[in-house]
């Protein structure tokens, strides 16, 4: 009775054949249970006199009897078998037990209620859930009583062709009596469907199980419900089935993520920081694949199918004085040649209004593509960060757990594959180190002033750093517009820019890093310094490129004029030129001998591609050289050199976060300005980025090592999303100032022969939409009506803020308050749980005076359902008896609340030997002959 | 129940030699823990000795059939919360003496990272578990403390539980 927790997996099935072969119940639960029995039998108002109970016991057919005992013998198995055998003996005990029932309700109520209450807290003591589950046991079992009996009956009523011997008892069984056992159908069917999930504690699952199997199995069958059975067995089929591929599917869509197994093993070994560089990595492939998309889609793919070939026009054909070089490598690497007069270029498209039969307006399409490049992108940007705060605004929870979470629910035990473990336990150990890193930031305990001190110390020399590397730009860019009107100026004057660039940029990112150790802040924090001090020190990288560019659009704007009457000329002489036979038509100039105009666009896109392959370049060489090389050469020089190099100078390299990332971002910021000078520029930018992936990978697992402080990135990665977003903005601002204001040249690219590129969308509303709609335009376009729609804007921004302030705040106010109720029913369990334990202590020491009473109770229990059969019927004319019998199963209902252990739910915890009694009943209901 | 016929013939293919196809006759048959501990499903997981000795009848990890199916209903995916709570607890209630101490939990600790945290980490997050976890103070989490905490954890049921 007094079973320990431990027992629960243990004495299992033991325990469990042996109360059933004896049929002896414990006390506290027979006495409920008969109780529960006795009452259930007059509520059912059965009309038959005889007491079903007693029924149940003889009545059943004979033939069922074969059929359950053939269930029985194939199964095999030991505990139905047993436990009918055990019901079935004793006809005189329980009548004796049931005659004392009803001599003395009101006692044995009391006895009842004191010993169940004991033995159950007794129990509750060891184990509260079990103790729950075996109180509860008895009543369902009972209920299951009398329910069955009437079963008996239903069928063979209803279904007398099949109990034809039967049949005059068959006509005493009454319309409830079908409903109950259909009821305990459904209930057998519930307990196979959830057996599993049942928190029985033991693999007496199972036997309950089989016989659960064995009564539907039965019943529907006599029932006439095997068709049923069928669809029941079907839909359990269907269920497993719809489970399994939820899972599948899930595996499916886990599998369907590109690198999500690269990355989880790299943030495995070396932590989410370095993890959330490659997330971003995959996040910006995933946005130029949409941009690729769109690009090569509507431009690109229209202009070479349909657009007029190559050859044909003189700015899809390479000039006479190119022809000759224009398929050499060296000028092809160059993005001259071919590469410059294909369609990945500006300068290739023809200004031609409609293109094809589909007289698709490629001009009106380039400019919109252009136009919705840098939509797309300022809106996936912002959604993401939006999605990113969400996110992180529901994790409430885990921040008061995180340790007790890593540490009792990070291993995942379907893990069966060891590599898999190893990784497992890496990454354990990196979120354990991550965790404990933060830890240690909050509990660190230091001289506030000298940090401040310091922090500030270290941001006045940055600054400092900052300017002079600003002023040294300015200075040499100013330098470098004079070399440029020069003649013959040398090697290093010409490229002094860039050396000066490369220089700031290879020297200062670690001299910030050196300046910033003084600050002292959190790894994670200071990750975030670090990326904004080296993004102003890149904006200066890109003032310069910026500026050099405008300087060289200018020059070429201005030579345009030149050229332009040149072409004129050329033309004009070439028609009227005399020595020609006036009547022949002369034919066309070839286009590879008219003047060309200097293109500025193209030149643009080429400097930009060109731009995009050197940096990639730069980059996996720089991985080579300082960190495989490296590696290679510390790993194994090692053994032959002076010093450790593992441990000393040189050692191997850790992932250089911040510099990747400002990479990634500038890099990016380069494609949104010159995808629209060469369309191109996004195919070859997603193959960078595919590139970079695998080769990155690669590298950060074969020669990095994990940072010294493992630390967690920051849940979203907003912080880089937001330095997008200003690159962005900034890679905006040139491409709108050249579209706005600057004219396009006049003989190469969609938009030649207008004054400015937007006019194509003006030519598009007048000639292909309704003039009203051009009305419309025109009125829209009025500042009468921006300037207020902008105010309203800015309005509306201003409010949508204030609002989310506000909740936000309502937010924390309500999470406060939960975290506080949080906290008293803590204080209140622990109080509660204090006392239950004294209420248990007090129990057990009573209960061995009442041990006695205990014995004789349950004496007079073992066979209770053969007694009650011949009781119930006196007991359902008897309310009082009834309703005191109820009356004893109540205190302990009452009392089941207070004595559960917090965290069980009353329902979940299932009484152990739940369908014993009625198990015996019908074990012993089977053999016996009908009247 | 054609995952419990899989499970016996999984069981019975651990020892052929020693385990009967025929269990009408219900044998008592353990297998022992080096067999149960080898399982594909078990042999990588740092806390398998733990999982043999909570489901076995004496506690030393030789389980007959009953715990076999024991141990694979309780991580099953059906099985409820508070059932694989329960185990839980008892997995990492090293000292089986009812309640997760600091013992216990360095235990936990030092399996999970296979001893790569330097002492002081360990007791560091063994009181740290310790401070969250603790409900009503008394250096040890009992079963109400895990459960309390367990239940919202939000990957406990996808973590615990073993597919066979």
């Amino acid at each position: 009775m007094s079973r320990q927790p431990k027992s629960l997996g243990e004495e299992a099935s033991p325990s469990l054949t042996h109360e059933m072969d004896e049929g002896n119940l414990l006390p506290g639960r027979t006495i409920e249970g008969t109780a529960k029995g006795t009452c259930k039998v007059p509520r059912t108002n059965c009309p038959i006199p005889a007491p079903a109970g007693d029924r149940s016991g003889r009545r059943p057919s004979k033939k069922r009897a074969p059929r359950a005992e053939g269930a029985a013998g194939r199964r095999g198995a030991q505990p139905g078998q047993k436990e009918r055998a055990g019901g079935s003996p004793g006809p005189g005990s329980p009548r004796r037990k049931q005659a004392e029932h009803r001599r003395h309700p009101e006692e044995l109520g009391e006895r009842g209620r004191s010993s169940t209450e004991r033995t159950c807290t007794e129990r509750r003591k060891k184990d509260g859930r079990t103790s729950l589950k075996e109180q509860r046991a008895p009543s369902k079992k009972e209920k299951e009583v009398p329910r069955k009996e009437e079963t008996w009956k239903r069928l063979k009523k209803h279904r007398s062709p099949s109990l034809a011997s039967s049949a005059s008892v068959g006509e005493s069984l009454s319309e409830e009596e079908l409903a109950r056992i259909l009821e305990q159908l459904e209930d057998k069917k519930k307990l196979i469907a959830t057996v599993r999930s049942k928190p029985w504690p033991m693999a007496k699952k199972l036997t309950e199980l089989r016989e659960a199997q064995e009564f539907v199995e039965k019943y529907e069958g006599a029932l006439g419900k095997g068709k049923g059975k069928r669809l029941y067995a079907y839909r359990m089929l269907m269920a497993k089935k719809w489970v399994k591929f939820k899972r599948d599917f899930d595996n499916f869509k886990t599998q369907c993520i590109p690198w999500e197994m690269k990355i989880k093993d790299i943030e495995s070994h070396f932590g989410s920081s370095v993890a959330s560089y490659f997330i971003f990595l995959r996040w910006m492939y995933g946005v130029n694949l949409v941009l690729f998309g769109l690009i090569f889609g509507l431009v690109i793919i229209p202009e070479v199918l349909m657009g007029v070939p190559y050859g044909s026009i003189p700015r899809k054909t390479v000039p006479r004085a190119e022809e000759e070089k224009a398929m050499d490598f060296s000028v092809l690497w160059d993005f001259e040649g071919y590469i410059k007069y294909s369609a990945l270029f500006y300068g290739y498209y023809n200004n031609q209004r409609t293109i094809g039969w589909l007289r698709y307006r490629l001009p009106m399409a380039y400019f919109m593509v252009g136009v919705s490049v840098f939509g797309y992108s300022l809106m996936i940007v912002i959604r993401s960060m939006a999605s990113n705060t969400q996110g992180s605004a529901s994790e409430g929870e885990s921040a008061n757990f995180t340790f007790s979470f890593k540490m009792f629910t990070s291993w995942d035990y379907l893990i069966g594959n060891s590599e898999t473990a190893d990784n497992k336990y890496a990454s354990i150990t990196t979120s354990f180190k991550e965790s404990i890193v933060d830890e240690q930031e909050s509990n660190k305990e230091e001289n506030i002033h000298l940090t401040r001190f310091l922090r500030v110390l270290a941001n006045f020399l940055i600054i400092c750093c900052l300017c002079g590397s600003g002023y040294l730009i300015y200075f040499v860019v100013k330098r470098s517009q004079e070399f440029s009107k020069m003649q013959n100026v040398s090697w290093y004057e010409r490229n002094e820019v860039e050396i000066v660039m490369s220089l700031l940029g290879m020297f200062c990112p670690p001299l910030f890093e050196t300046i910033a150790a003084l600050e002292n802040y959190h790894p994670r924090i200071g990750l975030k310094w670090q990326l904004g001090r080296i993004f102003a020190l890149f904006l200066g990288n890109l003032y310069t490129f910026l500026l050099a560019l405008m300087d060289d659009v200018h020059l070429k704007l201005s030579n345009e004029e030149k050229i332009k009457n040149l072409t004129h000329w050329t033309l004009f002489n070439y028609y009227n030129s005399s020595g020609w036979n006036e009547s022949v038509p002369r034919p066309p100039l070839h286009p590879a001998d008219v003047p060309r105009g200097s293109c500025w666009e193209t030149a643009v896109g080429i400097e930009f591609m060109r731009l995009t392959v050197s940096d990639m370049l730069v980059t996996y060489i720089t991985i080579l050289l300082g960190d495989f090389v490296r590696a290679c050469f510390v790993r194994f020089m090692n053994y032959c050199w002076c010093w450790d190099l593992e441990a000393g100078f040189p050692s191997y390299a850790e992932f250089d976060i911040s510099g990747n990332v400002l990479g990634l971002i500038f890099n990016q910021g380069m494609i949104w300005m010159g995808s629209f000078y060469a369309p191109g520029l996004v195919g070859v930018n997603v193959l960078r980025l595919l590139t970079s992936m695998y080769f990155q990978c690669w590298a950060v697992m074969s020669s990095n090592v994990p940072h010294e402080r493992v630390f967690k990135a920051s849940r979203s990665n907003n912080f880089y999303m937001g330095l997008l977003l200003l690159v962005l903005f900034l890679s905006l601002l040139p491409v709108a100032y050249a579209i706005m204001s600057l004219p396009p040249s006049f003989d190469c690219g969609p938009f030649s022969g207008k004054n400015r590129m937007y006019d194509v969308i003006q030519e598009t509303i007048e000639n292909d939409f309704p003039t009203f709609l051009g009305k419309i335009f025109a009125f829209l376009a009025n500042p009468g009506l921006i300037i207020p729609a902008i105010l309203l804007m800015f309005l509306a921004i201003y409010y949508l803020n204030s609002v989310s302030k506000s909740l936000s705040r309502a937010n924390a106010q309500l999470r406060k308050k939960i975290q506080a109720l949080r906290e008293v029913e803590k204080s209140h369990k622990s109080v509660k749980g204090r006392t239950t334990a004294r209420d248990s202590e007090d129990t057990a020491k009573g209960n061995s005076k009442n041990a006695t009473q205990l014995q004789l109770t349950k004496e007079g229990t073992m066979p209770h359902s053969a007694g009650q059969s011949q009781t119930a019927g006196k007991k359902a004319q008897d309310p009082g008896i009834s309703s005191s019998a109820s009356r004893i199963t109540l205190p302990v209902s009452q009392h089941l609340p207070g004595s559960r252990p917090p965290g069980v739910r009353p329902d979940s915890g299932q009484p152990r030997p739940q369908t014993h009694p009625w198990r015996s009943a019908s074990g012993k209901s089977a053999p016996r002959p009908p009247h | 129940m054609g995952s419990h016929g899989g499970l016996f013939y999984r069981y019975q293919d651990l020892a052929p030699q020693l385990v009967p196809l025929d269990y009408t006759s219900c044998p008592d048959v353990k297998v022992p823990y080096e067999l149960i501990g080898s399982m594909p499903e078990l042999k990588d997981n740092p806390f398998r000795q733990r999982i043999a000795q909570v489901f076995s009848d004496d506690g030393d990890g030789h389980m007959t059939l009953d715990n076999f199916l024991d141990m694979f209903s309780v991580m099953s995916e059906m099985a409820p919360r508070d059932l694989k709570a329960y185990y839980a607890f008892k997995i990492y209630d090293f000292n089986d003496d009812g309640y997760i101490c600091a013992w216990d939990l360095e235990q936990t600790v030092t399996k999970l990272t296979r001893g790569e945290l330097s002492a002081e980490e360990v007791s560091l997050v063994c009181e740290k578990v310790l401070g969250e976890a603790d409900g009503d103070h008394d250096g040890r989490l009992s079963l109400e403390d895990f459960q309390n905490m367990i239940l919202r954890a939000p990957d406990f049921l996808s973590t615990f539980h073993i597919r066979i």
